[in-house]
């Protein structure tokens, strides 16, 4: 994995509070190569958006503690300075979140929050920076990219919004954009538009993504490979193909089968019962246990990320287990 | 500026219009509730019955309480606040001649509030529950707390009578001895400045700590811009408004508290004309005083809402 862009190893993140101190990941391993989308998905408070602010050191200092290596082109993010870590912000990762609303500074223009990021990383006079916004407004779709220069945040709608966060998060050029659930504060029309603009520039600039999200439809459409994270743990990695249609993990399978697009046919949702545990009442062994409809005695042991062929599995019975997916054409439909 | 801001303007200062009747009448209504007849106060003791009625009739005090008002306000617009009972000198001249004092021990105390609060509540912002912040948040509660007269005392105790740096009591003309009345001024405004300081540390604090943990902050952050940027184009920019209210508000308070603080340092202002008139009934200088302070604060949070409504782009209404 030598040629991976980006390398996670053994992330674990853990936050204090006082004196007690909780783990919300543990040991999360993926890569993601040069211009390689891939999705990461799980259910609300399993650890994405903390995973997402770690790759960005923006992780709360001095309450919060992580373990593990990150490495961006082959550079160890453990070693860098704040300083360095600033340099990389915004230049070579960038983020962008779900909420568009709160995201931008409403006391400055669009223009102006683009056009200082590009001035925080390289050495360009005001003009250009200027020019290099509005090229960036209009390769994110913004009509009247000259006028648009110049508004307000609360003058643009939920989706231009939107597009303007992502113009500041490529103006720099990065090589990696994590997309922390981009759409999920959108209506469904502009919610494709976004996907589509995402898609389009990660194809253009050569640019890997990271795309955060609940919604499994919008990850076949994107992305190539996935990562499904439960409860702070990646329980399955694998090529998006393989995954819709023969997932590997009863988390995995269980998340495709309540995808709308099956449940039309089949009447009710097949949703996954009961909830995700808390740190507290956290099982021993596989942490889905308490949720799988497939769990033996053999799951309390703890289980380990394991090679599954074209993938990793973090499942014991992953070999006898055959687990229903969503075909990809109904996914896409 | 924009076509829209030059309406909100023009609206802001309509809105202003009712607030300034509605002070006028109270103004006016409240001395009517003062027990006690000017008429009588002004013929003296042994005044016949005849006498007294004389000079209600002059003052205008036989006349219905709605035309007096009107006369009242009519005169007032036009720079006749009426004439002392006592001195028979014009209301005006009076107050005129004493706002400078005030006005001089306030502008200093607002100055100071202002540059020492503002370093202050961002020192405490930006190192949240460090020793430095808890520092700062005692000071700034012991400030509230502390009644600004008392801390004037204890200046006047150990700077001017003990150290002998400072005059103990009174002003000089600004205008002709700009030392001496920078010097006569300085406790004042300093005992007047600690409320002031307070408030705007903890406010700025505050508000300060909600921005740095905002959404947009921490894009601010994923974008790589320096902590300088954040905090002195950003943080600042984004709690100019509160900042600019609470200097409002803490103008008012300290507008209000050189009552205490001219008595205590014995200054010839507007403060201790209202006292002084008030216990001699000398009733058209108390209401031409209230009069003008209360226009002044009227004038001036109109100002700081006029100075919002340009900054803010937000504005929307
Ligand atoms: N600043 C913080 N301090 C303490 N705990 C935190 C903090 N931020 C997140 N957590 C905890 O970390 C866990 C993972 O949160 P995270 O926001 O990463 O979930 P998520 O997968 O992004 O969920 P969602 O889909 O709702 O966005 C949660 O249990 C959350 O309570
Ligand atoms: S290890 Fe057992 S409990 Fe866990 S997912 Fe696999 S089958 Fe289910
Ligand atoms: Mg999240």
């Amino acid at each position: 994995m030598t040629d991976a862009l980006l390398d996670v190893r053994d992330l674990s993140i853990h936050f204090r509070s006082g004196a007690r101190e909780v783990q919300v990941t543990r040991k999360v391993s993926f890569t993601i190569a040069p211009g390689e989308v891939v999705g990461l998905v799980g259910e609300s408070g399993c650890g994405k958006t903390v995973t997402g602010l770690a790759l960005m050191g923006l992780l709360p200092r001095g309450r919060s503690r992580v373990t593990g290596n990150i490495f961006l082109g082959g550079e160890d993010f453990a070693a860098m300075s704040p300083r360095q870590m600033r340099r990389v912000r915004g230049r070579r990762i960038s983020m962008i979140f779900q909420e568009p609303m709160s995201a931008l500074d409403p006391v400055f223009t669009i223009g102006e929050q683009i056009s200082e990021t590009l001035r925080a990383h390289r050495d360009v006079s005001v003009g250009e920076a200027r020019a290099r916004a509005i090229e960036a407004l209009t390769q994110v779709g913004i009509p009247e990219p000259e006028l648009r220069y110049d508004a307000y945040p609360h003058q643009l709608s939920g989706g231009m919004r939107q597009r303007a966060m992502i113009a500041i998060a490529l103006v720099c050029e990065p090589q990696l954009l994590i997309a922390d659930e981009p759409t999920t504060a959108l209506d469904v029309t502009v919610q494709a538009q976004i996907v589509e603009v995402l898609g389009g520039l990660c194809a253009r600039l050569g640019m890997a993504m990271l795309f955060i999200t609940h919604d499994l439809g919008l990850v076949a459409e994107t992305c190539s490979r996935l990562v499904t994270m439960y409860a702070g743990e990646v329980v399955e990695e694998g090529h998006i193909d393989d995954v819709l249609v023969r997932p590997r993990h009863p988390y995995s399978s269980g998340l495709l089968r309540s995808l709308p697009a099956l449940a039309q046919r089949k009447a009710t949702l097949p949703a996954i019962p009961g909830r995700v545990p808390t740190v507290a009442e956290m099982p021993a062994g596989c942490r889905f246990r308490p949720r799988c409809a497939h769990a033996r005695s053999v799951c309390e042991d703890p289980q380990s990320l394991v090679d599954s062929g074209n993938g990793h599995v973090r499942c014991c019975r992953q070999e006898e287990l055959v687990l229903p997916g969503a075909l990809r054409g109904e996914v896409a439909a | 500026m924009t076509k829209r801001q030059i309406v909100l303007l023009a609206s802001r200062l309509v809105q202003v219009l009712p607030v300034v009747v509605l002070a006028t009448v109270v103004i006016f209504g409240l001395l009517q509730l003062v027990p006690g007849d000017p008429a009588a106060v002004i013929a003296g003791e042994y005044a016949t019955a005849e006498r007294i009625a004389e000079i209600r009739h002059q003052l205008g005090l036989d006349q219905p309480l709605w035309r007096q008002y009107l006369g009242w306000l009519f005169a007032a617009m036009h720079g006749d606040l009426s004439t002392s009972l006592i001195t028979g000198q014009p209301v005006v001249e009076e107050v005129l001649r004493r706002l400078p004092n005030t006005l001089l021990i306030v502008c200093g105390a607002l100055m100071l509030s202002i540059s020492v609060g503002v370093p202050l509540g961002l020192t405490a912002a930006t190192h949240v529950d460090s020793p430095v912040d808890r520092v700062v948040t005692t000071i700034a509660s012991l400030g509230v707390a502390v009644p600004n007269f008392w801390f004037g005392m204890i200046l006047v105790g150990f700077f001017a009578l003990g150290l002998g740096l400072f005059p103990t009591t009174g002003a000089a003309s600004l205008f002709q001895d700009p030392r001496a009345a920078v010097m006569h001024a300085a406790l004042p405004s300093v005992a007047l400045a600690m409320g002031g300081t307070a408030e705007i540390a903890r406010q700025l604090r505050s508000a300060m700590i909600e921005v740095l943990g905002s959404q947009y902050v921490r894009t601010l952050h994923a974008k790589g811009l320096p902590q300088s940027s954040i905090l002195w184009r950003h943080g600042l920019k984004n709690v100019s408004l509160t900042l600019l209210t609470v200097i409002g508000l803490v103008f008012n308070r300290t507008l209000g508290a050189t009552v205490a603080i001219e008595a205590v340092f014995a200054i010839p202002g507007t403060g201790t004309l209202v006292v002084t008139s008030a216990t001699n009934k000398d009733f058209p200088i108390v209401q031409g005083t209230v009069f003008v302070l209360v226009m002044i604060v009227i004038g001036c949070n109109l100002l700081i809402d006029l100075l919002c409504t340009v900054l803010d782009p937000r504005v929307d209404k």
